[in-house]
């Protein structure tokens, strides 16, 4: 894997966890209610805290000026190396449930599998945020069925924010250019597939709710191509470092 | 000056462990299990860390709190290294730690075991109530109010605590 290959796959890594863990952050001190407000606060926290980890290591390997704070608040959308489906919006709270279930159900597999990369700091990094990601994976799962499983008005919505997200999800399958060169570094997205395949169906036949298997799968975030809702949410995110570069408080 | 022996070696561990946990006052990071190794060589002080949470917040104020307390004993030549392998668990607590949290109001860890796993709609983990010790406790959330903590209420005395839950 050649350095610029190497840094770009850690900064997906890095993109996927703040990019989710910012859109959890703006449901903090609007939950529907207090223990839920604060769960999906300390994931945005967990997220986030991974996400550091991963802009050091791509800052230590791309030298120079390059920052953890720079990787973050200094590239724009099309730098930006994240999946589409963390950069979707909230909506109401079972979309917030189901993207943030089809993503933990995601990484909890792909940690699983990095802890065996040969490169050791990666390993690292998977092993600490493996056991992280499996309380948000039980969390969100056990949401995901409990509104699925629920009211009429629940189901309903769920099966809403189900047809939002689910066109995002083949994304992750999909390797970009610098995956597939990461042979012994990288994970292989079709070890992942039938494991996330398995555990996603199991959860939603217990929520009651059905992917329509047709669906189109939208692609492009790895490779910096964005839904419009990416750009509004690093102008939030960057608008203090982009009016006063390298503030500090 | 050489300084790599074993008493400067005790007396740099002693020092570290007047820093506390600033979110959990009443634990240092010693009782915490993050402190993985101190070494001294050549006036040189280095010593291991690991995070407890990767987003955990008292992390930067961990590491200024230490340097700051061996600057005040004159060990100016201080490199602190975070690990992240092995990942912390609540296991590496000590057993005067979890004395203390109790003491403190904060049911301790229980060794880390089945509840540490994705099963969904698991049994709750029988906590015991750190004001009366009834075993009569609910989980209200399994997230609290920082990362490490879930949240209980105890059905007996009904006053709620927090549980420093196992990771």
């Amino acid at each position: 894997m050649d350095r610029n290959s190497h840094i770009n796959y850690i900064l997906q890594l890095a993109d996927n966890a703040l990019v989710l863990g910012h859109r959890n952050s703006e449901w903090t001190g609007h939950g529907p209610i207090l223990e839920q407000d604060i769960a999906l606060s300390n994931i945005a926290l967990d997220l986030i805290g991974q996400a550091r980890y991963l802009y050091q290591y791509a800052a230590k390997l791309a030298a120079g000026e390059v920052t953890e704070d720079t990787l973050a608040y200094g590239r724009d959308a099309w730098d930006f190396r994240n999946c589409l489906l963390v950069e979707q919006t909230n909506g109401d709270w079972g979309k917030t449930i189901l993207r943030q279930f089809l993503f933990s159900a995601w990484q909890y597999f792909f940690y699983e599998q990095l802890q065996q990369s040969r490169d050791s700091e990666l390993a690292a990094i998977a092993e600490k945020a493996y056991k992280e990601v499996v309380y948000h994976l039980r969390w969100s799962s056990e949401w995901v069925i409990r509104l699925g499983d629920g009211t009429t008005e629940s189901h309903q919505r769920m099966e809403k924010a189900l047809e939002l997200l689910w066109k995002f999800t083949g994304e992750f399958f999909v390797p970009a250019g610098y995956e597939k060169e990461g042979i012994g570094i990288a994970v292989d997205p079709a070890v992942i597939r039938p494991l996330w395949e398995d555990k996603v169906n199991e959860v939603l036949a217990e929520a009651g709710l059905r992917a329509n298997p047709e669906t189109w799968m939208q692609t492009g975030g790895k490779e910096g191509r964005h839904t419009e809702e990416l750009g509004y949410l690093l102008a939030e995110m960057q608008f203090l470092q982009r009016a006063y570069p390298g503030c500090e408080w | 000056m050489v300084i790599n022996n074993d008493m400067s070696i005790r007396r740099i561990w002693s020092l570290i462990e007047q820093v506390n946990d600033p979110e959990v006052p009443v634990l240092s990071v010693v009782d915490l299990g993050i402190i993985r190794d101190v070494r001294a060589a050549e006036g040189e002080i280095e010593i291991t860390l690991t995070p407890t949470y990767s987003g955990c917040p008292a992390m930067d104020v961990i590491r200024m709190n230490i340097r700051m307390v061996l600057l005040e004993h004159g060990y100016n030549n201080i490199t602190l290294t975070t690990v992240l392998s092995p990942a912390w668990t609540t296991d590496w607590m000590s057993e005067q730690g979890k004395e203390k949290l109790k003491a403190y109001g904060i049911a301790p860890p229980l060794p880390v075991q089945q509840f540490c796993r994705p099963d969904l709609f698991g049994q709750e983990e029988a906590i015991g109530c750190p004001h009366c010790h009834s075993y009569h406790t609910t989980r209200i959330s399994e997230f609290g109010s920082t990362a490490c903590k879930a949240l209980y209420r105890c059905e007996d005395c009904k006053e709620p605590f927090d549980y420093f839950k196992c990771h």
